[in-house]
């Protein structure tokens, strides 16, 4: 939490500032009031006044009284003006923390967003920060008030008979001394419930996700006496939970029911083993320390209640750092301008492995893709294609070897520079909320009506884009939900097109194409984008099987490289991938 | 996303929507009613006596106050000590009385939640697939947990502080008017100034929690949808854009926070001004009255408390409506989905198909998701017993549809279907699920032992038999290397991958040794070496049983004795591989593109 504090600007501490001093103020002004409240008292007991020797009149009570109203008043607006800055501080604090967050996570390649999960990321800039943005709404003002006001009325009434002051110090004792110990035997308890409802959560989601399955293996009776177990265990820790968080209420009267007592009993002796000058005093002293008893003990309360609260924000306070201070692994490159070679990427012996990984994931892969070449890798779940051309825009680094894109090693690159090149489409189509337009145009700012209208034709959405209402300005939802997985990947697809790139990368992009259009879609590719170089994941033969170089992938080694016809020969990995999927018949024909 | 908690007041819900929903509520609470009732009796008797306590005090004042005259100091203390153990007394009573309600509350809220969590936990097995089909799991989900929470939370405390509050303002009242009626008058005047002025700042800033809210989700949106796409993002240097964008709702969020906190921070102040509002004229007046001798001044150490007493349940109140109105907006929910219509009764259907040979016809069946929306159209077909049928058809078509009939997950519009002559309608679904073994796309696991996942709901299949299924399915290797073989519980400690998830639940399919099966394109989340294994256990499986396979990759189907093509949820084609091809259809074009030359 302190770590967070160096992102407070100057203006923020001036706010904090001028809120300690309203405080202040507002503080003075609680504990003033008891003093006239002493004097009406012994004004209405007929007593004098000190000060002048006089006896009080009726006057007396209503011009103090009148203090008492506009100290009340004061206090008020003390504790506005304190509220507005304090109000200002968080919302301004928590809206920088969420940018910062932002602008970090956005420079984070995929190994640090691996290592945090996107899930993690996205909680920590929004629930975190505002588990923060909460505590110095609410936690600002008690943690300075609690303290002024608790040490400034034991000042007030310290001077004064012991015997109350032993009284309010037996008291605050029992109230920090019950919370202790109902906290100690819950806190755990807590913790557990959580873990509980996120195993009836995980339970339920289970059902719900297998519901076919549970169905036509008539399990249901299985599944729901898992549900009541995780069910009788969560009642059983709620129900010990909630019999010791029952004793908060009565330990509260408690301490303020027995504050009063205490006192008036303890003054009933006090007053009468006094002489008869000071009884008119104490009296009033008796009245005044119960004003000033329930303000020191109500000072506790709340920094009890601190206690309570700040631990969770001091843990998303710990989450939100440790965004904050990771180093990014990629660092940007000096940037290259302008080159000779156009549309070329080359791997020279690259390995690569992931951080705090044990093995290569990748090892010695080498080869070279010319201008408008199409360079495909196959290969088995987890052979490492998909990271081979991750490589290409750098959302790793290599561990060893380098990669060239036209002629310069990637590192070289300024981020934009590489990314300029580069047509990205990956394994799963991402959509973001906007229309189609500003979906397909999502990397080209200035793409006219026509390269938007061209890439959309060219990736076989016309005829879904044309049945939406808007055309090319239709709505898209969140996620692009409102299309569907198909749809999803041909926009991503054309937004790749609509960038006009020298290099184009489908990582397993036509997988979830049926085979026609995925047959068709590659066919228009060829023709449109005769310039640009192609390197294609894929798991079908025949997506590939006209390409001009093929890599054959096994566990992260090259086994096998050459055109369809010539691994059908050289390549016996490729022949089984190959006759997996095709007759023998079949592949002949092709 | 787990929900920011909010301060504020909830969202309102209308009056009579509200007794409505606390209705289905009474329906769970019916059973504690007398405890309930005993529980809101101590409450409201706690309360009572914390209040008549101030009297006593006053009695103290009194008897101080009594005690010294201008001759000298004489307190009758034996008195004191006497009013002092009434005091105790009281006091003690008012407390253990107020742990006994928490505690009843407690047990009641407890076991209500339970039994609503059992409750829905049952319903959602018995209410058809469509349900969940056209609705959000992450909404049957918060109703498990977050709705039944705010339900307990709210019977276990908003009932007792609704009840404790409001015996404490009546006897309040009561209590200041007995002891002095022009300082009562004065106390409840003072008060009631206050809380207008408090209720009209809080009607008022209603709208900025909702607004607060909005541009909240709006941020959460953005940021996910950003941070997902992170990938796209940078490949596509549009990172200015994402910030412009996440800029302009972050600073519409901060400016929504901030006025959304000033109002409710303004509560603070405002609530403790009415206290000393109320404090200071019970002092005015009454050191006024006192001063003319009209009272003692014990009255004003008395109505020192009251008024304390007096303003603070008046927040409690409001608390407490607003914890029993999210109570209601979620009891509303839960019973909504208590009443969803369920499955149809089959208790008195008595034809049990237990010899089943595996004659499967289509006869004339008709069927849309939709009333008004039919999409399969007077379908009929003979398959006959150990035969192989395959669906095909390009990706969104339908095909699981066909599943859902035979499964009877759905129920046809017309037309029926039958196995050895016998309509599925005719016996009872549990039956129906015995007939037929299943195999689905998505590799549900469950968290459990592999020996649970394999026999699933059984009983008395041996070990032996269990690893004679697992051989043929190519898994012996992967059990033998877990650590504790077939009792190895599937968590997410154990990696197991998409294909190894796959042939377990072709073991478990197996296991369960239905004369007929159902294969969902059951290969097409591995890889094709990986399929290769798949396709064999798979062969292993159907000999002999009628069997129904929806596949992606055509090589594997073409084999069956039947294909039906599926397209827009209509079956357009039916006929062997070779017949198909010869009629130079919709299946003839997918068959052949995928060899074609690109």
């Amino acid at each position: 939490m302190i770590r967070l504090l160096k992102y407070l600007k100057k203006r923020e501490w001036l706010f904090a500032l001028c809120s300690v001093v309203f405080i202040v103020a507002q503080v003075w002004l609680d504990l003033k009031m008891p003093d006239y409240m002493n004097i009406i008292t012994q004004a209405s007991q007929g007593g004098i006044d000190p000060d002048t020797g006089v006896k009080y009149v009726m006057g007396d009570i209503w011009t103090n009284g009148g203090f008492m109203l506009l100290c009340a008043l004061g206090s008020m607006a003390c504790s506005v003006i304190t509220s507005f800055f304090v109000v200002r501080i968080s919302a301004d604090f928590s809206a920088r923390l969420r940018e910062i967050l932002y602008k970090k996570v956005q420079r984070f390649s995929m190994s640090e967003i691996n290592k945090f999960s996107t899930a993690s990321l996205i909680t920590r800039s929004t629930n975190d920060v505002q588990q923060i943005q909460m505590l110095i709404a609410m936690g600002l003002q008690m943690i300075i008030k609690a303290p002024i006001t608790a040490v400034w009325a034991i000042t007030k009434i310290a001077g004064k008979q012991w015997q109350w002051s032993a009284a309010v110090a037996v008291t605050v004792a029992v109230l920090l001394l019950g919370i202790t110990i109902i906290m100690s035997l819950v806190v755990k308890k807590f913790k557990k419930l959580q873990r509980l409802t996120d195993n009836l959560n995980q339970v339920t989601r289970e059902n719900l996700s297998g519901l076919r399955v549970i169905r036509a293996y008539n399990a249901e009776k299985f599944q729901e006496n898992k549900f009541e177990q995780v069910n009788g265990e969560f009642i059983k820790t709620n129900l010990f939970a909630g019999r010791v968080m029952a004793f908060m209420n009565p330990l509260m009267s408690l301490v303020m029911n027995g504050i009063s007592l205490a006192i008036y009993w303890i003054g009933a002796y006090v007053i009468n083993s006094a002489d008869l000058m000071s009884v008119q005093g104490l009296f009033g002293d008796m009245v005044v320390f119960m004003s000033y008893g329930m303000q020191i003990i109500a000072s506790f309360m709340m920094l009890a209640m601190m206690f309570m609260i700040a631990p969770r924000a001091f843990v998303s306070a710990n989450r939100i750092n440790e965004v904050i201070n990771t180093n990014e692994l990629i660092n940007e490159g000096k940037g290259v301008g302008e080159t000779n070679e156009k549309g070329t990427v080359e791997f020279r012996n690259v390995s690569f492995r992931y951080p705090d990984a044990g093995e290569d994931v990748l090892s010695d892969i080498s080869f070279k893709a010319g201008k408008g070449e199409t360079v495909a890798f196959i290969g088995s779940t987890g052979c490492g294609k998909s990271t081979v051309i991750n490589l290409v825009s750098r959302f790793y680094d290599v561990t060893g070897g380098e990669v060239l894109v036209d002629g310069h090693n990637v590192r070289e690159y300024r981020k934009n520079e590489l990314a300029d090149k580069i047509g990205y489409v990956s394994q799963k189509a991402v959509l973001f909320s906007g229309d189609i337009r500003s979906n397909v145009d999502f990397g080209n700012n200035d793409a006219d009506d026509d390269v938007v209208k061209k890439s959309i034709d060219i990736a076989h959405c016309t005829e879904f884009v044309e049945g939406e209402k808007g055309g090319i300005t239709s709505h898209v939802a969140q996620n692009g939900s409102n299309f569907s997985g198909g749809q999803k990947q041909r926009l991503s697809i054309a937004r790749a097109i609509a960038r006009e790139a020298e290099i184009y990368i489908f990582d397993d992009t036509f997988s979830a194409l049926d085979y026609k259009t995925d047959r068709e879609l590659r066919a228009e590719l060829k023709k449109e984008m005769k310039d640009a170089t192609c390197l294609i994941v894929a798991q079908r033969i025949g997506t590939i099987i006209d390409a001009d170089l093929i890599i054959v992938l096994e566990n992260g080694r090259i086994v096998g490289h050459g055109t369809h016809k010539e691994l059908m020969k050289t390549c016996s990995a490729y022949q089984e991938i190959a006759y997996s999927q095709l007759s023998e018949e079949e592949l002949k024909n092709a | 996303m787990p929900n920011p908690r909010m301060r504020g007041p909830m969202p309102s819900v209308g009056r009579v929507e509200m007794k409505k929903s606390l209705g289905a509520l009474m329906q769970y609470c019916r059973k504690y009613l007398g405890i309930i009732i005993s529980a809101l009796i101590c409450a409201a008797v706690s309360a009572v006596l914390a209040v008549i306590g101030p009297d006593y005090i006053s009695q103290l004042t009194e008897v101080i106050t009594e005690g010294i005259s201008f001759t000298g100091v004489d307190i009758d203390l034996n008195r004191i000590k006497h009013i002092a153990f009434i005091l105790i007394g009281i006091y003690g009573a008012s407390m253990v009385l107020s742990y006994v309600q928490s505690f009843v509350m407690n047990y009641v809220s407890c076991n209500v939640g339970r039994k609503m969590r059992t409750d829905i936990s049952h319903k959602i097995n018995r209410i058809p697939l469509k349900y969940f089909d056209s609705h959000n799991y992450g909404d049957t989900l918060s109703c498990v947990t977050n709705d039944v929470d705010t339900i307990a939370q709210s019977l276990n405390m908003s009932i007792g502080a609704l009840v404790t509050a409001t015996a404490t303002i009546i006897s309040c009242i009561i209590m200041m008017f007995v002891t002095e009626w022009r300082m009562a008058l004065t106390a409840i005047a003072a008060s009631l100034v206050g809380f207008i002025a408090m209720g009209t700042i809080m009607g008022k800033s209603q709208k900025y929690f909702n607004s607060r809210q909005m541009s909240l989700a709006k941020v959460n949106g953005h940021v996910e949808e950003y941070y997902a796409g992170q990938n796209i993002v940078r490949a596509y240097n549009s990172e200015e854009k994402g910030l412009k964008a996440f800029q302009a709702a972050n600073e519409e969020l901060r400016k929504n926070t901030f006025k959304a906190e000033i109002f409710s921070s303004l509560m603070m102040p405002l609530m403790s001004f009415v206290g000393n509002f109320g404090y200071v004229a019970v002092c005015i007046v009454g050191g006024a009255l006192a001063f003319n001798n009209t009272i003692n001044f014990s009255v004003v150490v008395a109505f020192m408390i009251y008024i304390r007493l007096f303003t603070s349940p008046l927040a409690q109140i409001g608390q407490g409506f607003s914890g029993l109105q999210s109570a209601a907006a979620a009891s509303s929910r839960v019973s909504k989905f208590l009443a969803e219509e369920e499955l149809s009764d089959e208790s008195s259907k008595k034809a049990v198909l237990t010899d089943v040979k595996g004659n499967v016809a289509f006869e004339h069946i008709n069927f849309g998701y939709e009333p008004d929306k039919t999409i399969i159209h007077d379908f009929s077909a003979k398959i006959k017993a150990g035969q192989k049928t395959a669906i095909v058809g390009p990706t969104g078509a339908g095909k699981t549809t066909i599943v859902n009939l035979l499964m009877r997950f759905y129920e046809l519009n017309k037309g029926s279907i039958t196995v050895d002559g016998t309509p599925l309608s005719d016996i009872t679904r549990e039956n129906v699920h015995d007939i037929f073994g299943m195999v689905l796309q998505d590799t549900w696991l469950f968290e459990g032992t592999v020996r649970e996942n394999l026999t699933y709901g059984k009983t008395g299949i041996s070990d032996e038999k269990l690893m004679d299924i697992c051989c043929q399915c190519g898994l012996k290797h992967f059990i033998t290397t877990l650590p504790h073989g077939l009792d190895t519980v599937l968590n997410d400690n154990v990696t197991i991958s998409a294909g190894q998830k796959q042939l377990l639940t072709i073991a478990r399919a197996m296991a369960e040794n239905a004369p007929m099966l159902i294969l969902d394109e059951a290969t097409s989340s591995v890889d094709t070496r990986t399929e290769i294994k798949i396709q064999k256990a798979m062969d292993a499986i159907t000999k002999g049983r009628t069997s129904f396979v929806i596949a992606h990759r055509l090589s594997t189907i073409k084999n069956a004795d039947m294909i039906l093509y599926m397209r827009d949820g209509d079956i357009k084609e039916s006929g062997t591989h070779d017949e198909l091809i010869a009629k130079g259809g919709y299946y003839a074009e997918l068959y052949n593109s995928q060899f074609v030359h690109a």
